[in-house]
């Protein structure tokens, strides 16, 4: 497939992927309030849902993997760097509830100006980030 | 029912996660620095999401109900105050400071890096954490 047609393939996939959840379970595909409620639901009956959706993504990820052939992307070893940037994306999405899913994808397909007000700070914050972890560590020294 | 379709929606999210490339740090990172070497890709996977989202929940939402609940549940909330702003922020940080996002965080698990799982669980600490801090 020509490259530039995975990003749009990959896209399309996870806009169905919302709306079968919205479609057929009434819920919206935020990825960060899953994981959160998962874990800490106790009683809730819809705990089970949640886990059933993250072991989707892990077989959805290992399927298209093996069926496409697609190389698996490298990982980033710097482990001080992965903790804090998993506390912050952790402390984030909890206090604005949502994230990339919730905010970005569900949010503004659902045109809630809450949520396009957070993709926005979510994506400004992130180029800055970027821009200035580029401008300490030279590219490729990661 | 709810079970089989939410593991269906999980497996359409997971394969768009990995084909798309939001599950591959150095592209994620390379397609936020649009200051530097900027890899425009991943602009396609938000684009191509959100309109898909964008027409289909239009019809979901015109049903009176999901096909397997009772009601929808949406989020009420639609007040845009500092802890959302403040939130959104600090994912950001944490987003563009290594490359994931939650989705793409957990999808990873399937590479076998221990590295995602540091990031993982440094991931739920920064949630138990901020679930400490009072709503108001």
């Amino acid at each position: 497939m020509i490259d530039f047609l995975w990003p749009i393939f990959g896209g399309v996939l996870i806009g169905l992927s919302a709306t079968v959840l919205l479609l057929f379970n009434g819920k919206i595909a935020g990825i960060s309030g899953i994981i959160y409620h998962a874990i800490t639901d106790k009683t809730s009956v819809n705990r089970k849902q949640h886990w059933f959706f993250l072991i989707g993504i892990l077989l959805g990820a290992y399927l298209f993997h093996l069926l496409s052939g697609k190389a698996l992307p490298e990982t980033n070893d710097n482990y001080l760097l992965a903790i804090i940037a998993g506390l912050l994306v952790g402390v984030g999405v909890k206090l604005g509830n949502g994230c990339t899913s919730g905010h970005g994808v569900c949010g503004i397909g659902r045109l809630s100006m809450r949520s396009l007000v957070a993709t926005i700070c979510f994506m400004l914050t992130a180029i800055i980030s970027v821009a200035i972890i580029n401008s300490i560590i030279p590219t490729g020294a990661l | 029912m709810n079970r089989i379709m939410s593991l269906i929606s999980g497996l359409l999210f997971g394969a768009g996660l990995a084909a798309s490339g939001m599950t591959n740090t150095a592209k994620v990172t390379g397609f936020l620095d649009i200051f530097g070497n900027w890899d425009p890709d991943l602009l396609l996977v938000m684009a191509s999401a959100v309109i898909t989202t964008l027409i289909c929940f239009r019809f979901v939402l015109k049903r009176s109900k999901p096909v397997f609940a009772s009601s929808f549940s949406l989020p009420l909330k639609t007040v845009i105050d500092l802890r959302l702003l403040l939130g959104a922020v600090l994912f950001g940080i944490g987003w563009g400071l290594y490359g994931y996002c939650p989705g793409p965080a957990v999808a990873a698990i399937v590479y076998l890096q221990p590295v995602t799982g540091a990031f993982l669980i440094a991931m739920l600490l920064g949630m138990f954490i901020a679930s400490k801090i009072p709503k108001s």
